[in-house]
């Protein structure tokens, strides 16, 4: 893997790419004032107009591909579903697509955050089309040395195939004649029965790389003349520092540089004080040595009980009303049954495996970085402000990510990384600790939920009500409006049950609180999916119906039918067993459909065993069905730890828990079989990665009720205590 | 500062380190070899885990002093062109997602198998249960680790 450094001029992405000889480099153009529609254009054309080509795709004279992929890979295989969609249009084999990480440049790429699930969604059209485009034009190129009609040619295997004659050309003998003519419109796409790539298991092409050591992630990256830095952070969140004594820090062998640091948390700048030596461990040794006084006089010291009280008290607040229909308070006053409860859900740190880390060269008029970055374009506009270079000369590359899961979308550690080396004026490598990283933030936040419900006299929903009470992450600037809704919270809470009910209310209070927060796969779904699909089985409950028939009643689309009657048939449903208890739920987020059932039952000792997960996902139309799998799979495993394994509190305004001795994983032994089922259809592509997340808590709550009568309201729990 | 003869993959090297330096960052800064990682320093995720005279150890908690002259293997000896079964295991399965902590894991998954060569799914448990994966491998490890013992009982 090679990453490009400078900028990506055509001229500069063929030489650092190390492509042979003319190429034939088609991409999307974007004007800056067109977010989402591109014009696809060859390079020749971009340099002629004096314009800057966003370089998807070049081909060089020995007819191999080399993609500039503008997403992150951090696991969740953005890295190998780009490829497979170049490739299929493009009718070239997954091996001759070479892969190139773009830096952070929102002018050529548009969005480059890899978050919310969105690589396929969206992106997936300019992907196809600019495949096909490069295709159909080296087509033209071969018919036209042939002199025969365009018709009579075909592509495959990257060669153009003469049909009458048997005649081919590879594609590296037509890119320079392919790169002069004119780009055609509208190219037609293959119909999805032809597919040989897409919507097939090929193995990802970074796996290799991932099982003898060398994959290259941003802690494993080093730079000539590289220095090492740790840096002991206000343990409080907007904590500054008063004064340090680094008598002892100097002392330590390879220590070169001790100085105050800050990084930008939202509206704040967060003080630490910094440790560069020459190697890692040097550093850290000095760190033991500092003596710092902090300035806490900006942070109240919060601790995690007096933030669920205030989560509680905001529930009596005026709601910032996401929907509303008839006239919820009238009906559920006046409804035959009523329904109440109160969730709550934890605080997380995201405690990917690679911990935060990230390497910077500061120099005088322009900066470059380097690390798991999820935000290479935020990340570079950020940079350019507090630095106040030009966006131009402000370099970001990425390198494999050891785990994102949105953590690593944020902006604090690139930049604190360049305070350090402009300081020192070299390259350095900053490199979180594992207690850094699970006590700095920013967390997942957590939230509290009032569900009300009126129950008919036919068991059904005349009145229905969820308040959510959490963080709001896009209200964390030094003066928010809180008294906006800004619709950002209600992600994958509801959607499709309201369109059935008479009365309703839905919508979030804002909490205030000055515990930085940030998505957590699958962001506020992670959470509301909880409250959401719970409530609806206690709903059921009190209908006196069965949970999976009453979701049948209540969920009306078509693809929610199909979803359901999928589940019903693979759990058995009508014929399971009374000794183990069953749950089911469903929740839809970044545009895609996910049941999931749990089965449990008890062990001889009386304790509670998690025996099966089934998992149905309707996310449309697919690339890559191993990758689902393989998406689903470590969703219901994540969301296992968020629902029964750990939490982080806070108290006198710092985190508790440091490491993983006290932030508890799931561990092998925790995960029972899953099996999974992906449903086929002709709907557009919905996300992947995260919308498995959310219905597992409240389909094993919903099993453990089912069981055992007891109704969990409040995450993590105990299951041994279950 | 001391000097000390490290005997990684077969290879001497020679590194001048605090006797206390963890054997982890000799490993990855001294000798330059990065396949082994990071992931908590305090022997709680395994993802710094390599052989000592074939046995499995966590890197992060060994002081570099009590491994000198000792045999070391790390993920690059076990082989660099995936031949070895339990990295075919890890490919055939579609293990790694982000990757970081499968170096860990394989080297924990190759020393449980020349103990167990045919392990139960209580044995995969006892002794995959120190290493933490966020992406959750976990199923594919365990189908891997079967899938290399039943490669491993053919040859």
């Amino acid at each position: 893997m090679s990453t490009i450094n400078k900028n990506t001029s055509r001229r500069n992405f063929l030489k650092t790419t190390g492509m042979t000889g003319a190429a034939l480099t088609i991409g999307f153009f974007f004007p800056a004032w067109a977010k989402e529609n591109g014009e696809i254009i060859t390079g020749g054309d971009a340099e002629g107009l004096g314009i800057e080509l966003t370089s998807w795709i070049s081909i060089d004279k020995t007819g191999r591909v080399t993609l500039l992929n503008h997403r992150a890979e951090m696991g969740q295989g953005a890295y190998q579903v780009v490829p497979q969609m170049i490739a299929e249009e493009l009718e070239v084999n997954l091996d001759q697509v070479n892969h190139v990480f773009a830096p952070g440049d929102p002018k050529k790429f548009g969005s480059q955050v890899t978050g919310g699930s969105s690589t396929v969604r969206g992106s997936y059209k300019r992907l196809l089309q600019t495949g096909a485009t490069a295709r159909e034009m080296l087509i033209e190129a071969a018919a036209k040395k042939w002199n025969v009609s365009k018709d009579e040619c075909y592509a495959e295997n990257g060669q153009v195939i003469h049909r009458p004659s048997g005649k081919k050309f590879g594609y590296g003998e037509l890119v320079e004649d392919a790169a002069k003519l004119e780009v055609p419109k509208n190219v037609k796409l293959k119909s999805r029965k032809d597919y040989k790539i897409v919507g097939k298991s090929a193995p990802r092409q970074d796996t290799p790389l991932k099982t003898n050591g060398k994959a290259t992630f941003g802690i494993d990256k080093k730079l000539p003349g590289m220095l090492y830095a740790v840096v002991e952070r206000n343990p409080r969140f907007k904590g500054k520092v008063k004064s340090f004594d680094d008598t002892g820090a100097k002392s330590v062998a390879g220590v070169k540089h001790v100085l105050k640091v800050e990084r930008g948390v939202f509206g704040y700048l967060q003080e630490g004080v910094a440790v560069v030596a020459d190697n890692l461990w040097s550093a850290m040794q000095g760190r033991k040595q500092l003596k710092i006084e902090w300035d806490d006089s900006e942070f109240e010291h919060l601790s995690t009980a007096q933030l669920y009280q205030r989560m509680k008290d905001d529930l009596n607040k005026p709601l910032l009303l996401d929907r509303a229909a008839g006239n919820f308070e009238q009906a559920f006053e006046k409804a035959q049954k009523k329904v109440e409860a109160v969730y709550e859900t934890p605080y997380e740190s995201h405690s990917c495996m690679e911990p935060v880390n990230c390497i910077a060269h500061v120099e005088e008029k322009r900066c470059e970085v380097w690390g798991p970055i999820q935000a290479p374009d935020w990340i570079q506009q950020d940079l350019s402000q507090r630095l106040n270079l030009p966006i131009e000369n402000v370099v970001v590359n990425m390198t494999f990510l050891g785990g994102g899961f949105g953590r690593k979308a944020f902006t604090d550690y690139p930049h604190e990384a360049c305070v350090i080396s402009k300081a020192i004026k070299a390259p350095v490598q900053v490199v979180w600790t594992r207690e850094d990283d699970m006590t700095q933030g920013p967390f997942r936040p957590g939230a509290v939920y009032g569900c009300k419900a009126g129950i008919g006299s036919y068991g059904n929903i005349v009145a229905y009500q969820t308040k959510l009470a959490c963080q709001n992450m896009d209200l964390q600037s030094r003066n928010p409006d809180m008294t906006q809704y800004n619709g950002s919270a209600i992600e994958g809470l509801a959607k499709p049950l309201l369109e059935s009910i008479p009365n309703y209310s839905i919508g979030d209070v804002p909490t205030v609180s000055p515990i930085p927060v940030m998505w957590w796969r699958s962001v506020y779904a992670s959470t509301n999916g909880f409250a959401y699909e719970s409530f609806m089985d206690e709903m059921a409950v009190a209908a006196g119906k069965d949970p999976l028939e009453f979701r049948k009643e209540n969920l009306g689309s078509e693809r929610y039918q199909a979803l359901l009657e999928t589940l019903e048939e693979k759990t058995g449903w009508k014929s399971r067993g009374k000794n183990s208890g069953w749950g089911v739920a469903i929740t839809e987020c970044f545009e895609s459909i996910v049941g999931e059932a749990v089965k449990v039952s008890k062990n001889a000792d009386g304790k509670l065993r998690i025996d099966k997960v089934i998992a149905v996902m309707d996310c449309g139309w697919y690339v890559n069905p191993d990758i689902i799998r393989a998406q689903i799979e470590g969703s219901i495993v994540m969301a296992y730890g968020a629902a029964a394994k750990h939490e982080t509190h806070f108290d006198d305004g710092k985190a508790v828990e440091k490491n993983f001795d006290t932030y508890k994983m799931p561990r092998i032994s925790d995960i029972p079989e899953i099996e999974i089922h992906i449903m086929e259809n002709e709907e557009r592509p919905g996300g992947v990665g995260e919308p498995a997340l959310p219905p597992f808590a409240p389909a094993l709550c919903n099993a453990i009720f089912d069981l055992t009568g007891k109704r969990i309201r409040k995450l993590p729990f105990n299951i041994d205590e279950v | 500062m001391a000097s000390y003869n490290l005997l990684v993959n077969g290879k001497n090297y020679t590194v001048e380190a605090d006797p206390q330096m963890p054997l982890l960052w000799a490993i990855r800064d001294l000798v330059g070899l990065t396949g082994t990682k990071y992931g908590c320093g305090i022997a709680q995720c395994g993802a710094c885990t390599v052989h000592l005279n074939g046995n499995p150890i966590r890197s992060c908690s060994l002081p570099v002093s009590a491994a000198a002259n000792q045999k070391i293997t790390t993920i690059e000896g076990i082989s660099a062109d995936n031949s070895h079964p339990v990295q075919q295991a890890w490919i055939t399965e579609q293990v790694p997602q982000c990757g970081y902590c499968q170096s860990g894991q394989i080297m924990a998954a190759v020393a449980l198998l020349k103990n167990k060569p045919n392990p139960t799914d209580k044995d995969i448990d006892a002794l995959m249960q120190g290493h933490i994966c966020r992406c959750g491998t976990y199923p594919r490890i365990r189908k891997a680790i079967k899938t290399a013992a039943k490669a491993m009982a053919k040859s």
